[in-house]
């Protein structure tokens, strides 16, 4: 892919995976500077097959205790309980997409981006960044790759004192796992030059 | 390595001037703290950094200039801030210049290669990053960074990464303190440049902070050199008090109450929001406890309680006594040994006739007695919990005495029993060597021993039984008052002045940063947000945690097992400095 030239805005391109389970993802890049890089993965979104179909159970398990007790307050506990769920569902469980952001020499910051506009993110200093690698990982029964990021240990130099792993809740395959791990491996290799270099 | 520009925010509109801040090289980071203003003299400038580097040991330079243009034909002004750069030397030598209501930026950052003036300069790529001054200036990174002692000067910034820029920001507090409302020598823009924030109330509490602590102070080394007076030493008064979880109660808050008012200004930022959690856990805790005292004396709630008491306290008497009339029939279609099981159930239900007699006995003083210690709860909720928790170890006294008789019965069953099952077995236990040794026994030793054992084992099911219905009891008992103590050490370790510092200014207490990169055009520098990322909930009650009383179970629950089938004695809430039993 070429780089900006001369007058045009920042590159952004977006291709269509899908992730461990068959959903489709949509991997969307940004392209700011060479030093700096953006990668958007959106997740997809919540189903209105799945929404209908559980709302439906609880209330129906509502209206049957309801016919044994005969207590009205059963039918409000379980409206409220649905749309507390439901609340509770979209503001701490469902990640609407996942960003990654390379500035080389400041660090790399990772947000999840939840259903409810919620945003957590952690930044990650490029002084503790030992590497960026695609690793294997069993989970429950299949074999999945997983894009990682090592952490230096401050005591040994070459231990790494945590994994962090990225695109937790996408979990996208590996084609899409290749095209972000390369684009790392640029920005990490052209900061280690640099920073050999006084 | 690409050269980061920490610009505030403050100053994206200020007026052209020179850029005044630190270069810290490991990461070749130039942090800007602020603007100074035309005109100025150069000597002033100089003398104004060397009395902020004095001040603050942090090492301000000029670094470079800031060009705010008005349109696009200002040349002269380009010209002049170029040749500052030879009056005030830095490697490297930053030129940020944006154009007025433009959101385009452009940066330089020249470096001479060598040492003649006439050497060829070289440029290094600009990354711009804003920062909120204020927010850095106020907010603390965790976990900490080492920070550089301040003894040593500015050499090395051992910090690393960011928390160089927070240390900083933080440290060059002097610098901010003149506005532009000062008739200063040099005109600086910073955050603080539109007029010194200040807060009457805040500046009217640190006044008064000192004369009230001292008085306070007076006050608690009074009341702590009464509480240790002579009174209290001899033998069965010290166990009591000992004993009593309202003491321990009290104490606690004694000791919290002496730190908070001790030397206002003393210790680091941890020692001041400890105590300032401490302060406002007391506060709410006499708030609370006059809350109960007001919803008590409303109704006349007291005397409620003081009729409810006597018929609970013999409710609960009356159904002891049945229980052991079951068991002193055929409990759950166990056949008991008919002797042992009347002995038993006698003696503990003569107990319990000693204990109604003395229940009917207090019943006039209760209501006295309930309404004195009721005045206490204005003293906390803490105390009135704890008070509770000790009604209810009077109250079930009797409870506890059955478990201890239960247990040692059983305990002096169990250990029998094995002691005599070795010497079935030909085996000793060998107390030197703590271990089981083969011995040869005589025959009428073995005889002896069988009898024994026969008679302990035939009488096992029932002291068993007996155990069991009140080690059951007890549990319940101390059930219920480890929930009232979880209260109590919930409303004394929970850091609320931290988490409402947390809920109110997010930005004080930081977990990280986080980067946010604005509109990019091609062929201008590359601009990034820092904003501070606070630290969650969950690591702020973690950091912040105030030490409680130290009344936490000590038996994992392997070893509870353990010691409930060996008949030994299970105390689950032990105060802090008691001896085992």
């Amino acid at each position: 892919m070429a780089g900006p030239g001369a007058g045009e805005l920042a590159m952004e391109d977006e291709r269509s995976f899908s992730d461990i389970c068959g959903g489709r993802l949509a991997l969307h890049r940004r392209y700011y500077s060479p030093y700096c890089l953006e990668f958007c993965l959106s997740c997809p979104r919540i189903s209105l097959r799945s929404l209908t179909a559980v709302t439906c159970t609880v209330w129906l398990a509502a209206y049957g205790l309801f016919t044994l007790c005969e207590n009205s307050m059963i039918l409000s506990a379980a409206i409220f309980i649905t749309l507390l769920g439901l609340l509770g569902y979209l503001h701490f469980v469902k990640i609407d997409h996942e960003t990654l952001l390379i500035i080389d020499s400041l660090g790399i910051q990772m947000t999840s981006s939840y259903a409810s506009g919620k945003e957590s993110t952690t930044f990650i200093e490029m002084g503790k960044v030992k590497d960026v690698i695609i690793n294997e990982a069993i989970y429950m029964q299949k074999v999945i790759y997983y894009l990682c990021i090592l952490l230096k240990d401050p005591v040994e130099p070459h231990g790494i004192s945590q994994v962090v792993p990225i695109f937790q809740s996408a979990k996208p395959r590996l084609d899409c796992l290749i095209e972000v791990y390369r684009s790392c491996q640029e920005i990490l290799a052209h900061q280690k030059a640099t920073s050999a270099s006084p | 390595m690409v050269l980061k520009a920490f610009f505030p925010t403050c100053c994206t509109s200020a007026d052209s001037g020179l850029l005044v801040g630190r270069w810290v090289p490991e990461q070749s980071s130039a942090v800007v703290l602020a603007v100074v203003h035309f005109p100025f003299i150069p000597v002033q400038v100089k003398e104004l950094l060397a009395q902020v580097q004095q001040a603050s040991q942090v090492s301000v330079a000029v670094l470079g200039t800031w060009c705010h243009r008005r349109q696009e034909t200002e040349e002269s002004l380009g010209h002049f801030l170029e040749g500052l750069g030879a009056l005030f030397s830095h490697e490297p030598w930053l030129q940020l210049c944006r154009e007025r209501g433009s959101k385009s930026w452009s940066c330089k950052a020249t470096r001479r290669q060598g040492p003649a003036p006439l050497a060829p300069v070289c440029e290094d790529q600009v990354m711009l990053v804003f920062y909120d001054q204020r927010k850095v200036l106020l907010s603390r990174l965790h976990p900490p960074a080492a920070l550089p002692e301040r003894q040593a000067g500015d050499a090395t910034a051992s910090a690393g990464g960011l928390a160089a820029v927070f240390d900083t920001v933080a440290r060059s507090e002097v610098l901010f303190q003149s506005d532009r409302f000062d008739e200063g020598p040099v005109r600086l823009t910073h955050w603080q440049s539109e007029g010194v924030e200040a807060s009457i109330l805040v500046e009217l509490a640190k006044r008064a902070a000192g004369p009230i602590c001292l008085l306070l102070a007076c006050l608690l080394s009074l009341i702590s050199a009464a509480s240790a007076c002579r009174v209290f030493r001899p033998w069965p008064l010290s166990f009591i008090w000992s004993k009593l979880s309202t003491c321990e109660q009290l104490r606690h808050r004694l000791d919290q109450l002496t730190l908070v008012v001790s030397a206002p200004r003393a210790g680091g930022p941890t020692q001041l929001m400890r105590k300032a959690n401490t302060l406002v856990s007391v506060l709410l805790d006499m708030a609370l406890g006059l809350l109960l005292l007001s919803w008590l004396h409303r109704k006349d709630r007291f005397a409620q309680l003081a009729e409810a008491l006597v018929p609970m306290a013999d409710r609960v008497a009356e159904e002891l006594q049945h229980l052991l009339q079951w068991l002193m029939g055929a409990p759950a279609g166990l056949k008991m040994n008919r002797a042992l099981d009347q002995v038993l159930g006698r003696f503990f239900l003569y107990h319990i006739h000693l204990w109604i007699s003395y229940i009917h006995l207090m019943s006039p003083f209760i209501e006295h007695i309930l309404w004195h210690l009721g005045l206490s709860a204005c003293l906390g909720l803490t105390v009135a919990l704890s008070i509770l928790s000790d009604i209810i170890s009077l109250l079930t006294f009797h409870i506890y005495c059955f478990y201890v008789y239960g247990a040692r019965l059983y305990c002096l069953k169990i250990h029998g029993l094995s002691s005599l099952w070795r010497l079935f077995r030909g085996k000793k236990w060998n107390v030197l060597r703590q271990r089981v040794d083969s011995c040869s026994y005589d025959l009428d030793q073995l005889f002896i021993g069988t009898l024994l054992f026969t008679i302990l084992i035939f009488l096992l099911p029932t002291t068993a039984l007996y155990y069991l219905v009140f080690t059951l009891l007890r549990l319940l008992v101390v059930t219920v008052q480890g929930l009232v103590h979880l209260l109590v050490d919930l409303i004394n370790s929970l850091p609320l002045y931290s988490l409402g510092l947390r809920l109110c200014r997010p930005y004080r207490l930081a977990a990280g940063v986080k980067f946010q990169v604005l509109e990019h055009e091609a062929g201008r520098p590359l601009r990034l947000l820092m904003q501070i990322n606070p630290l969650p909930f969950s690591h702020v009650v973690h950091i912040y945690r105030l030490p409680s009383c130290g009344c936490h179970p000590k038996h994992s629950w392997g070893s509870l097992c353990r010691k409930l089938f060996f008949g030994e004695l299970i105390y689950p809430w032990r105060q802090r400095g008691d001896k085992q039993d």
